[in-house]
């Protein structure tokens, strides 16, 4: 892949045309507070690297050359929960074939992404996830059956997202990407160190309001990261035909952002990269764009047929690109795993499993009165007559009963 | 709270200016952002002189960029902001429809009341200015219609600065509608936060016979109208509805059941349009006081039309005395009601 020329003298040239020269400055400071040695990222200024960035290759080798790897402990716990992860996003599409869910999204082939994502942020910081992250709610500590709320066809999200700072799963693509500008903005004018943490997907990043998110962002220098899960595909779109860019990650020097382009399914690459870009957002310098190289084994949702626009030739290419047996064969490497080791963690899922299995397959009462309580602070006049009318047609169909 | 001043002339933007820097110095989680509202003052001088006075962190700029506006004021709510967004102009508000529709009217809804989005998104709307093409347009239908949304919209200084503080202290996300043609309308009115609750609507004029129901821009010319009318010989009461969402159905419908018959005025067009929701309310809720239908004077169902031609468009005092003058008054139906042909052309 070819780099973009950057052209500074042209910026010279326009700038005799302002009066106010501050109008016209390149933005140097966030090239120069991003230095080409450091790693990660390995890429130039604000352009991306031409290839994706990994620490672990497929075949779970370290690669040395690319940096430094996280700490065991942290490299231990990225499995564990990917592990976990995908225990649950097994056991939640069995859920929709016995009726219990209505509705989920996989991200299967992701776990790298959703947990180094995850795993990366601190106690004070905030995500924004997808209909696609469940698994990142998860690893965020929000208790899996509230998770599921949504797609288990309830009115609302399941959880409050001041708990675990983590806001509702956003369906309108894009949207979310404002949002955690917004928040990671007001923290910086409230003085407060928080970062926000977007996912999105590469479809999502066709939407104009991924655009203003990134252009808002870096003009704000809000401390925001923006990590986007290039799976290659928005439904049935292949990525070519979502943009013609050489990669998404160099959307970034358009904005003033760094963009980094990674192997999503390096967990250590992930969660080392995003590490960097909460730091650097905390520490002032403002948003970064993430693009992580994955892709979503299983179809768009349960009630998706993938085989209409991809091969299984390419699914295989990618299930030995897997995540988890990668990062397993690391950990075994390193003498960090053994079997006992992982029968542990198998175990651990399972029970994690059942546990939800159990819990999903009670009913939950669903209160009619309460479809008009949150519409406003107070059921405004109106909404309290709809909610009696409503409750008079109860009471009427029990008499008849 | 309430904040009094001396009374005092004031326009209606004057009076929303002084809201705004009341808001602003009695909350600092209060922040007003859009596009040309620091600086310049918003191309109304709506803002004027705010960002001087409170600084650049609490009124700015922002990039040009309407759902970018209110997308991010979203995230500010959610870390407990206030935040006061302007829309340069009606028409310009729409690319932010996804965030108002799918976010601001349903996020607390969608978090069982966990998240709080107090957000006042300030649109100035509708025409009467000799606006060209997208700067005139009355969109309170499109919001109004949206559940989780309040919309509110004054008609005179003192309302809008006591609307607006409301708006601003209000738990709900509020679209709030400012007749641009009414911007430099003036009074001599002390400005008060406190009063009737925000989605109280207002009899601005007493009256026996008719209820004529407006608000925003036309009730102005409404006024006119029950002044003309009262020389025909016809005692119009006239409501300001003041909120549009939620409407006050009960000082509604305590008129008409007085009065027997009703009149609603708007500039928009029309085909489901605002009036058509308060004809209904009014029919189911006051039929067996009704002496005539409900009748409506509004804009036509047209683009808003260039400025040499507004003038048709906009409901006139004549309009207005011309529906009156169709409410059966001598138990006569109007001939057009007997005219099935209009229904099928
Ligand atoms: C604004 C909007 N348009 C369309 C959709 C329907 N839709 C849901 S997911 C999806 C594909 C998104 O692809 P991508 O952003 O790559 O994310 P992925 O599903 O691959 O994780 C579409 C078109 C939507 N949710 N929101
Ligand atoms: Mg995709």
């Amino acid at each position: 892949m070819q780099s973009l020329d950057f052209r500074p003298f042209r910026a010279r040239h326009w700038r005799q045309l302002f009066t106010d020269v501050s109008h016209w400055e390149p933005n140097v400071t966030a090239v120069a507070a991003h230095p080409v040695s450091s790693s990660p990222p390995a890429g130039t200024g604000l352009l991306p690297s031409g290839e994706p960035w990994q620490l672990i290759d497929p075949a779970g080798q370290p690669v040395t050359e690319a940096g430094p790897l996280p700490p065991d402990p942290t490299l231990t716990e990225l499995y564990r929960r990917m592990v976990i992860g995908r225990r649950f996003d097994a056991q939640a599409t069995a859920l929709t074939k016995q009726g219990r869910l209505a509705v989920y999204p996989s991200s299967h082939g992701q776990d790298a992404c959703q947990v180094g994502g995850v795993l990366a942020l601190r106690e004070q910081d905030w995500l924004f996830p997808t209909y696609r992250d469940s698994v990142a709610i998860v690893t965020r500590g929000v208790d899996p059956v509230e998770v599921l709320s949504l797609l288990r066809g309830e009115w609302h999200c399941g959880y409050d997202p001041h708990q675990h700072r983590v806001a509702p799963q956003c369906t309108p693509l894009a949207t979310n990407t404002l949002h955690a500008v917004g928040l990671a903005h007001a923290a910086r004018l409230k003085d407060e160190d928080t970062v926000a943490l977007v996912l999105l997907g590469d479809g999502a990043t066709s939407e104009g309001d991924t655009h203003e998110a990134l252009n808002f962002a870096a003009v704000w220098k809000a401390p925001v990261v923006f990590l986007l899960q290039n799976n290659g595909y928005a439904i049935s779109v292949p990525l070519a035909k979502q943009t013609a860019a050489p990669s998404l990650a160099h959307k970034g020097i358009g904005y003033g952002i760094p963009g980094e382009l990674i192997d999503g399914n390096d967990a250590a690459a992930v969660y080392t990269t995003v590490q960097a870009a909460v730091e650097r957002a905390a520490g002032g310098q403002g948003p970064t764009l993430i693009e992580a190289l994955t892709y979503r084994i299983e179809a768009h949702t349960n009630a998706d047929d993938a085989t209409r626009y991809r091969n299984s030739d390419e699914v295989a290419a990618w299930l030995a690109r897997d995540p988890l047996t990668r990062l397993e064969a690391y950990l075994r490497s390193a003498g960090q795993l053994d079997d006992d080791g992982a029968g542990r963690l198998r175990a651990e899922a399972e029970q994690f499993a059942a546990v939800l299995r159990e819990r999903m397959n009670a009913d939950v009462p669903a209160d009619p009165a309460e479809l008009f309580a949150h519409v406003y602070a107070e059921p405004t006049a109106p909404l309290r007559e709809q909610r009696d009318s409503l409750l008079a047609e109860l009471r009427d169909a029990g008499e008849q009963r | 709270m309430t904040s009094t001043l001396d009374a005092a002339t004031v326009t209606m933007a004057g009076a929303l200016n002084t809201a705004l820097a009341d808001a602003l110095a009695a909350d600092q989680g209060v922040v007003v952002f859009g596009e040309d509202v620091g600086t310049l003052g918003g191309v109304f001088r709506v803002t004027d002189g705010l960002a001087a006075r409170f600084g650049q962190d609490r009124v700015f700029d922002t990039p040009l960029a309407e759902a970018g506006i209110v997308g991010t004021a979203i995230g500010m709510a959610m870390n407990g902001l206030r935040p006061v967004v302007e829309m340069q102009f009606d028409a310009f508000a729409y690319p932010a429809f996804e965030q108002v529709t799918s976010h601001l009217a349903k996020l607390r809804n969608r978090t069982r009341g966990a998240v709080s989005l107090p957000i006042v998104v300030r649109i100035p709307y509708g025409g009467g200015i000799g606006g060209v093409e997208h700067h005139c347009d009355s969109s309170e239908a499109y919001y109004a219609h949206t559940p989780g949304l309040r919309v509110v919209t004054p008609a005179s200084p003192a309302d809008a600065y006591r609307l607006l503080r409301q708006s601003i202290d209000c738990p709900d996300p509020v679209i709030f509608l400012e007749p641009k043609r009414r911007y430099w309308s003036k009074e001599t009115a002390q400005l008060e936060a406190g009063g009737p609750a925000l989605d109280q609507a207002a009899v601005v004029k007493r009256g026996t016979d008719v209820t004529l129901i407006s608000y925003g821009g036309t009730v102005a010319t409404t006024l006119e109208a029950a002044a003309a009318a009262a020389e025909e010989g016809w005692d119009a009461e006239v409501i300001d509805l003041r909120s549009l969402s939620p409407v006050d159905d009960r000082t509604l419908t305590e008129s008409v059941r007085r009065t027997g018959r009703a009149v609603v005025i708007h500039e928009a067009a029309g085909f489901c349009g605002y009036g058509a929701e308060i004809a209904a309310r009014l029919s189911e809720r006051c039929f067996h006081s009704l002496q005539a239908p409900v009748l409506r004077v509004t804009g036509f169902d047209i683009p808003y039309p260039a400025p040499a031609l507004e003038g048709h468009h906009l409901p006139s005092t004549d309009r207005i005395l011309d529906a009156l003058a169709r409410l059966q008054w001598d138990d006569e139906p109007d001939e057009r009601w007997l005219d099935s042909g209009g229904a099928h052309a």
